[in-house]
């Protein structure tokens, strides 16, 4: 199945990028998972391709102060692979169960996320995570956070000559845990209801701050405040668990979407259990007993960084 | 557009049309034929070869993009005549019926084996996610696998 007809140029710069895509007009091109699928289908014709894939300095992770940069041609197994404590889970593991090896040895994170297929994994977990988007254009760079950044069904923020450079995500500290459970579809695992938890615990294990959102059901990446509002200032039992979850219909909006691998009714029913379902495990993963359980050679790395950052102070 | 790649160690150097997929360069320009075309959706995995080190679907990988890289298909895997350790291990185990799926299976698998020797029949499954077979059921795919990655490492 050969993909339309496109003429090709090949951009070794952010700023070349740019400049073809205001010369020639059609789409970027990074991985090709996304794009040459829908290429094929016919369902998209682009006419011309700028290939943005060998772009040096937006590919892989750096930690900078409190936050990781995420280049935006990073490819899904090297994040699923990033090993530092402070990377937050919810991403790592997320990455790891995009669709299967091969599919995540090529398409990349910036594809992904301006893509914005509904289906997909990391919008959800961006958005959960409050994550800033960095974007380059002909009128210079801008930032977007990531509540701003999903506008609708395959659509973002991004202007069409205007090219994702990164994602940068907040570390994760001792007192934060954040998880992704996925409802996959069977044949293709991209999500049929996916929900990211973010969750911050208290000393004595009181969640103080918890940011959820949902996808895979909606039109695009939905934050659901009902469910973290309900969580502040309580214990993370099962029950307060359940009982939190449960709201996540408050902030479904009325545009649910169902189609031949599982019913609009179906995936709603299934969003309160896979909300509950991140919120266990990530506040398994907050607070100190739990990082102490985990690794204890990790947490007393986490305790001297925050002695340090207190004596700074 | 002229691309040229190393192909199984080989450097090649062909003027192609853009739209033109990995797969149909592999196929139809060089002639190997080893990695079929099943889906031809990035489902299937019967297209699997290594580009870079890595194991990807060649029918989702524009031959332009492939340009200046490093191939590797099931035809450059046999060393001086002697099949590569996962061939050999398909082939004592049975992890083959009609054959259409192993060129991309023991690709996929030979990636998954590097570096881990013992891999349980979990981490065979999960790890051949991208593969698909319509005839062995998969259970001596993942016996093959498994004495092929310890053959790997260099025992039996
Ligand atoms: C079989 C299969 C299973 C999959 N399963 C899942 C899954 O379970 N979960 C999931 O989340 N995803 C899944 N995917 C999608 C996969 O994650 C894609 O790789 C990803 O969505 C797109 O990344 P890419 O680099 O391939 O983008 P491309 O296909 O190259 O591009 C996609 C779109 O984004 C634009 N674009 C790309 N990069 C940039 C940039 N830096 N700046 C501006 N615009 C850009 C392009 O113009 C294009 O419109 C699956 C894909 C396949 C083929
Ligand atoms: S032909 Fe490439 S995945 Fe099926
Ligand atoms: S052996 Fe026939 S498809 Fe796998």
């Amino acid at each position: 199945m050969y993909p339309p007809k496109f003429d090709y140029y090949r951009a070794d710069s952010v700023d070349e990028a740019v400049a073809l895509m205001g010369q020639h007009g059609g789409k970027f091109i990074a991985g090709g998972h996304s794009l040459l699928p829908v290429m094929k289908m016919r369902l998209a014709d682009p006419g011309v391709l700028i290939d943005i894939g060998r772009i040096d300095g937006l590919r892989g992770i750096t930690r900078s102060g409190n936050s990781f940069r995420i280049g935006a041609l990073t490819t899904h197994a090297t994040v699923a692979a990033y090993d530092d404590r402070h990377f937050p889970d919810a991403l790592k593991h997320a990455a790891g169960m995009i669709g299967d090896p091969q599919v995540r040895n090529r398409g990349t994170v910036g594809g992904n996320v301006a893509h914005a297929d509904p289906a997909s994994d990391l919008p959800t977990v961006f958005l959960a995570l409050g994550a800033t988007f960095h974007i380059a254009g002909a009128n210079g760079a801008r930032s977007v956070h990531a509540a701003n950044f999903f506008t609708g069904l395959f659509e973002t923020a991004l202007a069409e000559n205007e090219v994702l450079t990164a994602v940068e995500v907040p570390a994760e500290g001792i007192e934060n845990g954040s998880a992704y459970a996925k409802l996959f579809n069977p044949a293709s695992r991209y999500a049929m209801v996916g929900a990211c938890a973010n969750i911050t615990v208290s000393l004595t294990g009181e969640c103080t701050a918890c940011s959820v959102a949902v996808g895979g059901l909606t039109p695009k990446a939905t934050a659901a405040p009902s469910v973290g509002a309900a969580l502040v200032g309580k214990q993370l039992t099962d029950d307060n668990i359940a009982a939190a979850a449960a709201l996540v219909l408050n902030d479904l909006g009325g545009d649910v979407m169902g189609d031949i691998h599982a019913s609009a009714e179906y995936r709603r029913q299934m969003a309160p259990v896979f909300v509950g379902r991140a919120l266990t495990l990530a506040g398994h993963r907050a607070g100190w007993v739990a990082r102490l359980q985990k690794n204890v050679k990790d947490v007393a790395g986490d305790v001297l960084e925050e002695i340090e950052r207190r004596l700074r102070k | 557009m002229k691309v040229s790649m190393t192909v199984n160690g080989k450097a090649t150097e062909r003027d192609v049309e853009p739209r033109m997929l990995l797969v149909h360069f592999l196929r139809d320009e060089l002639g190997l034929t080893g990695a079929n075309i099943g889906c031809d959706t990035t489902q299937c995995g019967s297209c699997t070869i290594h580009l870079n080190g890595t194991a990807v679907k060649s029918c989702t990988v524009l031959a332009v993009q492939a340009d200046g890289t490093s191939i590797t298909t099931i035809e450059g895997l046999a060393q001086n005549g002697n099949l590569h350790p996962m061939q050999q291990a398909f082939w004592d185990k049975h992890g083959l019926q009609c054959g259409f799926c192993t060129p991309g299976m023991i690709m996929a698998a030979t990636k998954l084996a590097a570096g881990n020797p013992h891999l349980t029949d979990e981490e065979i499954r999960h790890g051949l996610e991208g593969n698909l077979c319509r005839c062995t059921g998969y259970e001596n795919i993942v016996r093959a696998v498994k004495a092929g990655a310890q053959a790997m490492a260099g025992g039996d």
